[in-house]
């Protein structure tokens, strides 16, 4: 049978292979050339005596020109958003606009140095707190900090915020209560704050179950961290009830802006009683993932919070001009050096400024309404374990297609042969078998309904033919690579052959 | 909107097949009371020249193209042009973590890469795929020789970046990790006998910087036998990563981390940047961040994976070494194109330029009647002068010439009150350098 026949998005091309940067060495190949020294030439090992440095071993040596063919060539190994859907759930993979990229490299912005003095970097400091008010009006929140290098950077410092606050009132209290839905990085996050786990059960339709709620919430309670819509994609309804419950018995509400890409223009959660909250502007506001990182993850408080802000904080001075302010005694302190990741606040604030109020609102729309889109279409196709409305992203389980031996991870990897990225795999924990997807706004309708072919194409194949997607993927460079074996006996650098064999 | 691919008739067909009136059905799960009313209150949208000419102005009024003797933690480098031609590639910039090896193994082998490169400069064994910067990698690192060793305390040298330091307060809090400090002796260096004095049976590890905050390189083997001695674990952080390709490699360390900026990455205002860590092969279940490792899928071919993920959040959550997750892959690959281009020669000569011009700078700002601090041990390219006249003042005047002074170290040592930082690169003027000298006089 042939494999590709129901593939529409995509087909098999060359692709280059290339080895290791280190494979292509050889001495005397250079691709740098420095100008001349201005200045007399000096004897390293006069100057540093036994602290000078012989040689430095086995790094490359290669030309111009065979860089930018290694680069190019492994990065056509990559899938990536310019190359269509990625919906990877509780990612928010949209479009990263290529005018954010030119202005975050404009000379006095990229080359701006963090201890310039203040009043020839007056651009700089409007950008930080233009970005700041905007994204207080987005979150209906009183303060912000910029400083955090990603979400859950955010996190810790939201609860050392809260930390703070409490112990200025006398007691920091002991836990940090956990919905079983949430993110690896939020029960990881409590712990690092100093804080005991205590996981809180979903009830039948997703969400915080309040009675549960109730029973837990005592003077051991430091915060709830909630994130909302929570990682089934389910808005928490009685999400004032909740912030009702902690601040009864003084404790905070912590949220997760993760999933902010469903809200953005329509509800803030300042509004809705959330105290405390990170952002991921590497999610909703458009920064690339860069692979990997860099993110941004700014912290947004209300008014009890902001003393505990860290430092500095950027004001504007009597005089008018911007600054930053260093003198809040009491503040968590910093949490990174500088400022934060500010050339992902440029993308930011260029993403905004290019939507506007409505384009936010309407991004939103299109976001909650591609993932509502694809749950119709793949309903009883794929299980759909929560019934409850759908915001920006929806998550099935594997159950209709594990009698067959066939596992959500295994859908995945197929989902490749078909010319996507996979959805997130076996998240949230909360489901057995997760398909977790969410298709943000970026996606034109072609995109979801190719995407939904594949899905059901996935699905007969399954019935029909289920060692097909076992095996897959079918079509790329490598197949599945033996993870078990990598982990056992780990290689994590190179080695010439000589010594990689063993001296 | 020109960033969303649907006209409104697209939307109208696909609310019916969902079987919604409005939009507005599928926001109905928010309680009425808290749904925005109107439009938020920001600026209208702008038209993509328009967001152009607004940044290029913020940009004018952000010191464009002074030149600079700042350090201190971020330095400025020639990037070549190359850097940013390859990161550009959609394939790179607008992937994600690389969870799907089959479709990510460019950013796999980008990364593997930057972890060999790590290790070969540092004489470490095992380096991460990053962490945000070079002051939490910092924080963290003393988190892990806690774990390694099952002690409580640290000690930390007062030459380490005063931020770094302000950074590993905050983080060694709620740690229950007391933090006691160490000072450094007349020629900048560590004062070994504080130093022991400072470790005790219960301290997990030793944080120094080198070269350090003042532009001093640190005798690291002296260091390690005091730390060695009592069984704590020695950290050196690194902040001018140039300094490696002529600074011999702090070997006998247990874990390096490194701030990576100055391997291409610009500026910016402080950020995002490149921390890295690397370690011994023994401790790296410790350690935290991502790992890239080969593997070899069913044919026998060789590829990369994310490996040892037992350490991380998304596998142990309130157990995990760290909560990191998102870090500062695009920073890295950066770094992994600029370590190629210069490769094995390039380094050491760069490198060398940076020791000439800061050697020349200090050498004239000596003659022309500023006191050079901290003599009697190697430096790199930072140093620091004591002036007559107060540092501000002098840069204020140069700052008329469109040169950014040296550091007024005053912010963070008030006992070193006349006293400034000064960094020289490869991309300091002699000219400058000339000018400079001539206001330190004063
Ligand atoms: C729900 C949720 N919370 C927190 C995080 C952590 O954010 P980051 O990766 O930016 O640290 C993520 C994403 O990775 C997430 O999806």
């Amino acid at each position: 049978m042939n494999l590709n026949e129901k593939i529409r998005k995509a087909t098999t091309h060359i692709s280059q292979n290339e080895g290791l940067i280190f494979e292509k060495s050889s001495p005397g190949k250079k691709g740098y050339k420095l100008p001349p020294l201005d200045v007399p030439e000096v004897d390293p090992a006069e100057l540093l005596g036994e602290q000078a440095r012989e040689d430095l071993g086995q790094m490359p040596e290669v030309s111009e020109i065979e860089i930018i063919r290694h680069y190019t060539r492994i990065s056509t190994w990559n899938y990536a958003v310019d190359h269509g859907m990625y919906p990877l759930g509780s990612c928010t993979m949209k479009y990263n606009a290529r005018v954010n990229e030119y202005v975050a490299r404009l000379t006095g912005l990229a080359e701006a140095h963090p201890y310039q003095p203040e009043r020839v970097t007056q651009g700089a400091l409007r950008i930080l707190q233009m970005l700041s008010e905007q994204l207080i009006e987005i979150t209906g929140m009183d303060a912000i900090t910029l400083q955090p290098a990603a979400g859950a950077h955010g996190e810790l410092t939201g609860i050392l915020m809260v930390r703070a606050y409490l112990e200025s009132r006398g007691n920091p209290r002991k836990k940090i209560l956990i919905p079983d839905s949430a993110h690896g990085t939020n029960p990881a996050t409590a712990a690092m704050a100093g804080y005991a786990v205590e996981n809180l059960k979903s009830n039948a339709a997703g969400m915080v179950d309040m009675a549960s709620l109730e029973a837990q919430v005592n003077d051991d309670v430091a915060a709830l961290m909630l994130t909302n819509p929570n990682t089934l994609g389910v808005f928490e309804q009685e999400i004032h009830k909740i912030a009702d419950v902690l601040h009864a018995k003084g404790a905070l509400m912590y949220m997760d802006g993760a999933n902010m890409n469903a809200l953005v223009g329509k509800v803030r959660p300042g509004d809705f009683g959330a105290d405390v909250m990170h952002l991921n502007l590497h999610k909703t506001f458009s920064t690339p993932h860069g692979g990997g990182g860099p993110g941004s993850g700014p912290v947004a408080c209300k008014k009890i919070l902001e003393p505990f802000l860290p430092t500095p904080v950027v004001i504007t001075k009597k005089d008018g001009t911007l600054g930053f302010d260093y003198n809040r005694p009491q503040s968590v302190g910093r949490v990174r050096m500088f400022y934060g990741n500010f050339g992902m606040h440029v993308r930011a604030l260029a993403y905004i400024m290019a939507n506007g109020p409505e384009g936010l609102r309407l991004t939103t729309e299109d976001a909650v309404l591609n993932a509502n889109y694809i749950r119709k279409k793949l309903e009883g196709i794929y299980d759909l374990p929560y019934s409850t409305p759908t915001m920006h992203e929806v998550v099935f389980s594997d159950r209709l297609q594990t009698p067959k031996g066939v596992k959500t991870g295994d859908i995945a990897k197929r989902l490749i042969d078909y010319g996507f990225h996979p959805y997130t795999v076996s998240f949230p924990l909360v489901v057995h078998g997760a398909l977790m997807i969410e298709p943000t706004e970026s996606e034109s309708k072609e995109e979801l309904d190719l995407f939904i072919d594949a899905m059901k194409s996935i699905a007969e194949e399954a019935e029909q033919h289920p060692e097909i997607i076992a095996e897959a993927p079918h079509n790329t460079r490598i197949s599945r690579l033996d993870e078990t074996m990598a982990a056992r006996k780990p290689v994590l650098r190179w080695k010439p052959p000589a010594a990689a064999a063993g001296k | 909107m020109r960033y969303l691919p649907k006209s409104q008739s697209d939307r109208e067909t696909m609310l019916r097949e969902i079987g919604a009136k409005s939009i507005d059905d599928l926001f109905a799960a928010i309680p009425a009371e808290y749904r925005v009313k109107g439009d938020l209150d920001i600026p209208r949208s702008y038209a993509e020249g328009e967001i152009v000419d607004f940044f290029r102005q913020r940009a004018t009024e952000s010191a464009q193209g002074y030149a600079t003797f700042l350090g201190a933690g971020a330095y400025s480098h020639y990037r070549p042009l190359v850097i940013d031609s390859l990161i550009s590639r959609g394939e790179f910039f607008t992937a994600y973590t690389p969870y799907q090896p089959e479709i990510a193994q460019g950013t796999l082998q980008s990364i593997f890469e930057f972890q060999s490169m790590i290790c070969e400069l540092t004489g470490m064994d095992v380096a991460n795929a990053s962490m945000y910067d070079g002051s939490t990698g910092a924080a963290e690192a003393l988190m892990m020789a806690a774990r390694v060793t099952g002690r409580s305390k640290s000690a930390v040298a007062a030459t380490v970046h005063p931020e770094y330091r302000e950074v590993i307060t905050t983080y060694a809090r709620y740690q229950g990790m007391p933090v006691s400090t160490f000072g450094c002796a007349k020629n900048g260096r560590v004062d070994l006998d504080t130093l022991a004095l400072a470790i005790d049976d219960d301290t997990a590890g030793v944080l120094i910087q080198s070269p350090n905050f003042f532009g001093t390189i640190e005798d690291v083997a002296a260091i390690a036998e005091i730390a060695h001695d009592k069984g704590a674990l020695l950290i050196v952080s690194i902040a001018e990563a140039i300094s490696l390709g002529i600074v011999k490699p702090p070997a006998e360390a247990d874990i390096v981390s490194m701030e990576a900026q100055s391997f291409g990455v610009p500026l910016g205002f402080g950020g995002p940047y490149c921390g890295v860590m690397a370690t011994r092969e023994r401790f790296v279940r410790q350690m935290p961040g991502r790992l890239v490792g080969e593997a070899r899928d069913r044919n026998g071919k060789r590829g990369f994976v994310l490996t040892l993920a037992t350490r991380e959040q998304h596998i142990r959550r309130e157990k995990a070494t760290s909560n990191i997750c998102t870090n500062q892959g695009l920073m890295a690959l950066m770094c992994g194109i600029f370590m190629t281009v210069y490769g094995r020669e390039g380094l050491k000569e760069l490198a060398t330029q940076n020791l000439a011009k800061a050697h020349y700078a200090a050498e004239q700002f000596k003659k022309s009647g500023a006191t050079l601090l901290f003599e009697g041990a190697p430096r790199f390219n930072e140093f620091v002068i004591e002036t007559k006249t107060d540092p501000y003042a002098i840069n204020d005047k140069l700052l008329g010439q469109r040169i950014i002074g040296g550091f007024p170290l005053k912010k963070f040592y008030p006992e070193l009150s006349n006293a400034s930082l000064w960094c020289c690169t490869e991309t300091t003027a002699k000219a400058s350098i000339d000018a400079a000298a001539k206001e330190v006089a004063l």
